[in-house]
């Protein structure tokens, strides 16, 4: 089990290489990326039992990012761990790429199609429901983004989820407070939202979203046996680079080269306070 | 649904009256589900409009309820279907395919998941109860979607054998099911089902009727209603499978017969008809031609049979529709 510093010395080089690959793509959606990777990170570095040599196990834990956008972030933590080669990126977006802006099933640990918002509940609710009727230990789990909640289709799929007392089921929502548009609070605010889960007969917890233990405390088993649980992650949009941090217009921003190598000298001087000075 | 002159030619032509298409599937799936345990009905508060209630009650373990969300009923098809479960996602085709459209297009078709929509009480089964509850765009919406095989079954055998091929594809798949009893028409043993494949149920190279779903009977009836009283040889071809179409059946009929009458429960545009007009025209072929179905108008309520008959899907209105197209200088 990898621990917290192994963690956050992988988060840093996966926040490089989120901004590596967008800015050689000349696309991307930045904020979300990094708003989500902590989240990532805990899943497939402690949580998921998956890995390339067991990605077509009938019995693999399913992850489904619901906010496909962030298509970067799930793209690196799945080459590290070595689903692909991390160069396969350099053709993110590019001609016929299977690196396409949103996750497919034509690249390797994709487990569904998304990009639309307001399908991967469902979607993850259907996948638990197949564990609990085989008596199948797997567990699934759905990344949604807070601007995301809007989709009625989620609110579906939170009632069957609860309704089918999915307790091998968790949706995370990647609370970073900010959509396209503005602050989610202004364009359609959601809030009080753990009470919409917890009414909706969800267990819920809310954590720090770039916290390495308190979200793995919240994934490691379900958080109330015989209801789903929902996992409210504070984060922060463009989290790991001052100026882009809750900052707008980083949703789907392409830094230029100055601000490339700003970020980059910020992620550098992280991991050198982090390991003092020998990465 | 039949004049007492259609009801007539039927005697003549020895087809007996079947059921709806609908009951044909609820057993059909049953019949499967009880050797298949991986079978699944996913049902959004529709078993009982699906026929589904005898499956309910016998395998309660293979069923699965929704409530009234057909988002989450095609979201949720596509998890189980993703984790092996051959599913067969249940409810009225007026909702199914265009309340959930976006979850067929990504979560089925884009993301491959071999799951089977069943589209009940389609086209205007429900005619009397308004456009909420036709749907006469399915076709069109299904046709312009990748990787989705779309059926519309004309009598029993066809359904039968459709529910069937369903639970053995590797693909996704769309049955549209009416909820009227249906005369059981000839071919059942001369002319295979087969997704992708036309059926011939009755030669001839005067006019060809290429019909889908539940005006193929119509057609017949229209077929053998001109050659009793005029003598034209007319071709009824069936196509149980509007995608993928089979083109060689169209372009054959296109270049033996003298007019080609198209025929479906579905507006023209986008619909059967346009595809088979496209087939004809791409090949560079010129014929007499017409498409029967609904026009893009405030759509007609009453019965499926006041429908049929209000626009020409009907023996008499197929022939007069034919005799017309012949008859052109």
């Amino acid at each position: 089990m990898p621990t917290d510093r192994d963690l956050a010395l992988k988060s840093l080089r996966y926040r490089r290489n989120i901004l590596r690959w967008i800015k050689q793509a000349g696309a991307g959606h930045t904020g979300g990326s990094l708003s989500c990777v902590d989240i990532l990170n805990v899943l497939y570095n402690r949580i998921l039992r998956v890995t390339p040599a067991t990605a077509a196990d009938p019995l693999r834990d399913r992850y489904i990012q619901s906010k496909g956008h962030s298509v970067e972030a799930l793209f690196v933590v799945l080459a590290d761990r070595g689903f692909f080669p991390e160069s396969d990126l350099a053709t993110l977006c590019g001609y016929n790429s299977p690196y396409v802006g949103h996750p497919t099933r034509h690249v390797a640990g994709v487990e569904q199609n998304t990009g639309a918002l307001g399908h991967g509940l469902p979607i993850a609710v259907g996948t638990a429901l197949a564990a609990k009727l085989d008596g199948a230990a797997f567990r699934a789990f759905t990344l949604l983004g807070d601007g995301e909640l809007a989709e009625g289709s989620n609110w579906e799929g939170a009632l069957a989820g609860a309704h089918y007392k999915l307790d091998n089921l968790t949706a995370i929502i990647d609370c970073n407070t900010l959509q396209i548009t503005g602050r989610t609070k202004d364009v359609m605010n959601h809030e009080p939202l753990a009470e919409k889960w917890a009414a909706f007969g969800w267990a819920v917890r809310t954590v720090d979203g770039h916290d390495f233990a308190a979200l793995t405390a919240a994934f490691e088993k379900p958080l109330e046996p015989g209801k789903p649980s929902c996992v409210i992650a504070r984060t922060t949009k463009g989290k790991g680079v001052s100026f882009m941090a809750d900052v707008g217009k980083w949703h789907h921003g392409v830094p230029n080269d100055d601000e490339f190598a700003r970020a980059n000298a910020e992620l550098d001087a992280a991991v050198a306070a982090l390991t003092g000075g020998a990465a | 649904m039949y004049s007492p002159a259609a009801k007539a030619v039927a005697e003549k032509l020895g087809l007996k009256m079947g059921r709806a298409n609908l009951e044909e599937f609820a057993d059909t799936l049953l019949a499967l589900a009880k050797t298949d345990r991986n079978i699944l009905a996913v049902t959004s508060d529709s078993r009982g409009s699906g026929k589904l209630g005898p499956f309910g009650q016998a395998l309660p373990q293979q069923i699965v309820e929704v409530g009234i969300a057909e988002q989450n009923l095609v979201g949720i098809a596509a998890g189980l279907g993703s984790c092996g479960k051959n599913v067969f996602a249940v409810s009225p085709a007026c909702f199914l395919t265009a309340r959930s459209l976006e979850q067929i297009k990504n979560d089925i078709c884009y993301s491959d998941h071999p799951v089977t929509l069943v589209g009940i009480s389609a086209g205007v089964s429900y005619g009397a109860l308004g456009t909420t509850h036709h749907s006469l765009h399915d076709f069109a919406v299904l046709r312009a979607i990748n990787n989705l095989t779309v059926v519309a079954p004309a009598d029993n055998f066809e359904a039968r054998e459709a529910v069937r091929a369903a639970a053995a594809a590797t693909s996704p798949v769309y049955l549209r099911f009416g909820k009227a009893p249906l005369y059981s028409l000839p071919g059942a043993e001369t002319a295979p089902f087969a997704f992708g494949a036309a059926r011939t149920l009755r030669a001839g190279r005067d006019v060809a009727f290429l019909a889908t779903g539940e005006t193929v009977v119509h057609a017949l009836l229209a077929a053998a209603h001109l050659e009793a009283t005029t003598g034209l040889a007319c071709r009824v071809v069936s196509f149980p499978t509007v995608k993928p179409l089979d083109t060689a059946a169209v372009l054959a009929a296109a270049r033996e017969c003298r007019a080609v009458v198209t025929a479906e429960e579905h507006l023209v545009a986008g619909g059967f008809g346009e595809a088979v007009a496209g087939v004809i025209a791409q090949a560079g072929i010129g014929t007499r031609f017409r498409i029967v179905g609904i026009p893009d108008e405030y759509t007609v309520t009453g019965s499926q049979a006041d429908i049929f008959r209000h626009y020409g899907l009907t023996m008499e209105g197929l022939a007069a529709t034919a005799s017309a197209l012949l008859a052109r200088p």
